[in-house]
């Protein structure tokens, strides 16, 4: 079994508590403006346009696959300003053996390992083998899901080795949300009252942009919908403000909140019960 | 080798001090005192072969001076002053905070050393615990006292304890310590996972990340050194017995005794153990001098009324450049790979390590009978004519690992050293927000034999320099002409050894 492993970051402080190592699948379902790394949204279909592009010939055409030379390649990224697909050449397909291998090496600094993307229940089936394994190791194991994907309760085998997932709520209105990432928000609601009711939601995470979303509709409705489980479950609420860094040009008129809109979602968020908020 | 001076020289060097601008009047007391030592020679007894390894630089004395009038560094039993005042001081025992502070103050005072500030101010929240009633009255009074320390002990390295257990009065000092941000005192939490609380490690860590105190000791590696008596963490990251302490240091620069060495086996064989021999010996006579010399042992009230046993107190020998020592034997044997990021140079390094340890265990030394007459190991740090040399076994500034490869490699060697050996990791401003992801590493750390180990923010205006704090604003001072009351900062500057502090990697995400 093998998976598209767009980058390892192995001491991350940012996706998840304590130092963990991320994991990075290339591939995602939805399509929102504010994506950060839009060329992690789709899989490289070897149109060798980012061939030619590299400066220092890091990549090849071969069998009608880009192949990608890590040991030239200078992290210019001129490959992924190229590409018209949201891809990137520069992915690596795992085995659950290599990828574990690799996490491992890193035990005993890291108290877990995330599984982000990209979307990465796109490969659940991979993670159910890859988070046995970590399982084996004693490392803690989230995964950081739009929740669009796979209906958690109906994954026993997954949740069996998750500890938590961190999900994204990134509208609650169903047409904003189909309007922002190209998808329907349904699943996400009912994932995240699922997780809630097991103690699983780790996390959940919004971004604040202006001129698109109802912001402080969805931060009140998903603390509201959420605030029965707070009494037996500790929710993080992280709120992250809207950057432009890595954003595609044409949705750059999404606009960065002021401080003092960030500070009332927050007290929205309190309103509702949550008290373990971090705004980013 | 400094040769005897004469009387018009020593006169010119007088002047020199008093009209130096840059001294305060106790810094200016403080250079004429050196300046009377040395105008002493080195103790009978010395070896005629220490003379020619100190000029080629392999033996370094620290500039400790030539006749040593105090043991070096001193570790106070506080718990003995708190439990029954001190005759001496006429000191009661406190019977509130306003009394355990002013205690300590008074005391700290009287504490010698080898920079005449008290090096080990004690296990400050274990002692204070007991005296705290109203929260906010107390945090008040430590506030006051930690400030009185910075401003009156002008050296970075005097140096207070914590932990390991949680306290009110630990969870006082940490947050003064962020809010403070002193340079003066150097501090450290003895950490131990299966006592210290998490959160408490964690603030601990937030705290070295706004004001790079504390550093982080590993306790159950230190008790298997002290065999389960008491220690505390003194000067620089210096372990050393309470009750006792340090007579005397001095060290070798592994890497010019690799560099006058012809052959590998000639180091193994020859150079190496001659030099550690020479430099025993040495130490040994200074040790007589302030033993037997000096009234030091016979009549201070810290003997005589029992803070201190001559008895535990240990000579330290020191080591530095064990980095470029790697290197140049690899050199010898015309190969390229370096110590840190190759294996082989790195297990070379272990050898260098062992073979150090049994020459030095080898001599027997007439004192120090609680420690089995035997100097301990210490990594030391630097001084002035270390260019080229890294401190202790560190990898050089400019060739730092990964982090995790880093660590491990660390890990080979911080067993050899009881008496202090540590590394600085500076993490970006990202990691202030999540602590608990810097003890994870920190508990990883010592899971691969790392001892000691201390971390700043990169954005800090304090910095570890080798082992020690200071403000970057008084570095700036001191090199625009002005006086800074913190005395560590001239030798810093003057040692360059801040100017490799701003080039260590920090780690990012």
């Amino acid at each position: 079994m093998l998976a598209p492993v767009n980058k390892i970051i192995d001491t991350s402080v940012v996706d998840g508590p304590g130092n963990r190592t991320a994991v990075f699948f290339q591939g995602c379902n939805f399509n929102c403006k504010y994506c950060h790394n839009p060329e992690t949204l789709h899989m490289c279909t070897a149109c060798g346009k980012c061939v030619e592009k590299c400066p220092v010939g890091a990549l090849s055409l071969t069998q009608g696959k880009v192949v990608w030379n890590p040991a030239i390649c200078k992290n210019c990224d001129t490959c992924i300003k190229v590409c018209s697909h949201q891809a990137s050449p520069k992915i690596s397909w795992m085995t659950v053996e290599a990828l574990a291998d690799r996490v491992i090496r890193n035990i005993p600094f890291i108290r877990g390992v995330t599984c982000s993307g990209g979307e990465c229940t796109l490969q659940s089936e991979f993670i159910v083998h890859f988070f046995r394994r970590m399982k084996e190791n004693d490392l803690n194991c989230l995964l950081d899901s739009n929740g669009s994907v796979i209906s958690f309760e109906e994954e026993q085998s997954l949740m069996d080795v998750t500890d938590g997932v961190m999900l994204d709520i990134k509208a609650f209105d169903p047409e904003k949300h189909l309007a922002l990432t190209g998808q329907k928000n349904e699943l996400v609601l009912r994932n995240a009252l699922y997780l809630a009711s097991i103690g699983k939601l780790t996390e959940i995470r919004t971004v604040i942009a202006q001129n698109e979303i109802d912001n402080a509709k969805t931060v009140y409705e998903i603390t509201k919908l959420l605030s029965p489980y707070l009494a037996t479950t500790d929710i993080h609420y992280r709120i992250i403000a809207f950057r432009p860094f890595g954003v595609r040009k044409q949705f750059l008129e999404l606009g960065t909140p002021s401080q003092k809109e960030m500070h009332s979602m927050e007290a929205i968020a309190r309103s509702n019960g949550f008290d373990h908020i971090t705004l980013t | 080798m400094k040769a005897q001076k004469n009387i018009e020289a020593s006169r010119a060097e007088v002047l020199e001090i008093l009209k130096n601008p840059k001294n305060t009047h106790e810094q200016t007391m403080m250079a004429l005192a050196t300046l009377a030592e040395n105008l002493l020679p080195y103790p009978d007894g010395t070896p005629e072969d220490f003379y020619s390894l100190y000029d080629k630089g392999i033996i370094c004395d620290l500039d400790e001076g030539h006749a040593p009038y105090t043991a070096r560094y001193i570790l106070p039993d506080y718990d003995k002053l708190m439990k029954n005042g001190c005759k001496f001081l006429k000191l009661d025992l406190p019977k509130d905070l306003f009394e355990a502070l002013n205690t300590l103050l008074i005391f700290y005072r009287h504490v010698p050393s080898i920079t005449h500030f008290p090096v080990y101010m004690g296990n400050i929240d274990y002692l204070l615990e007991p005296f705290i009633q109203d929260t906010e009255e107390a945090k008040k009074m430590i506030r006051g006292f930690l400030i009185h320390c910075d401003r009156t002990f002008g050296s970075s390295f005097c140096h207070m304890n914590l932990g390991p257990k949680a306290s009110r009065a630990g969870w006082i000092v940490l947050e003064l310590e962020s809010e403070l941000k002193n340079s003066v005192p150097n501090m450290t939490l003895i950490y131990d996972p299966k006592i210290t609380p998490d959160d408490f490690a964690e603030l601990a860590i937030e705290t070295a990340l706004a004001s790079a105190n504390p550093a982080f000791a590993y306790k159950p590696a230190y008790d298997v050194d002290f065999k389960g008596r008491p220690f505390g963490i003194a000067s620089c990251y210096n372990g050393l017995p309470i009750g006792g302490g340090a007579f005397t240091l001095s060290r070798l620069r592994l890497n010019k005794l690799a560099n006058n060495s012809t052959s590998v086996s000639d180091f193994f064989d020859d150079t190496l153990p001659h030099a550690v021999r020479t430099l025993c010996q040495f130490m040994e006579e200074k040790t007589r001098f302030i033993v037997e010399e000096t009234p030091f042992f016979s009549t201070h009230f810290l003997v005589n009324e029992g803070f201190i046993r001559q008895d535990n107190f240990v000579g330290l020998f020191g080591m530095a450049g064990l980095c470029e020592c790697v290197n140049q034997l690899m050199k010898l044997q015309g190969k390229t790979e370096r110590y840190g990021k190759d294996e082989e140079a790195n297990q070379l390094g272990v050898k260098v390590m062992d073979a150090l340890k049994e020459h030095v265990e080898s001599f027997e030394s007439k004192y120090s009978p609680d420690w089995d007459h035997h100097f301990m190991l210490h990594a030391q740090v630097g001084a002035a004519g270390d260019e080229g040399t890294s401190p202790g076994a560190r990898i050089a500034i400019g060739e730092e690992l990964p982090l995790y490869d880093h660590l491990r490699q660390a890990g080979l060697y911080h067993k050899y050293f009881p008496t202090g050996v540590g590394d600085i990791f500076p993490f970006d401003t990202t990691y202030s927000k999540n602590p608990a992801a810097i003890l994870d590493v920190f508990k990883g750390a010592f899971k691969v034999g790392i001892r000691y180990i201390s971390t700043y923010s990169s954005d800090s205006e304090l910095v570890r320099v080798t082992g020690y704090l200071v403000k970057k604003s008084d570095i700036q001072a001191y090199a625009e002409g002005k006086q800074v009351i913190n005395e560590t900062v001239r030798g810093s500057y003057n040692a360059k050894e801040y100017d490799g502090t701003l080039r260590r990697k920090v780690r990012s995400i």
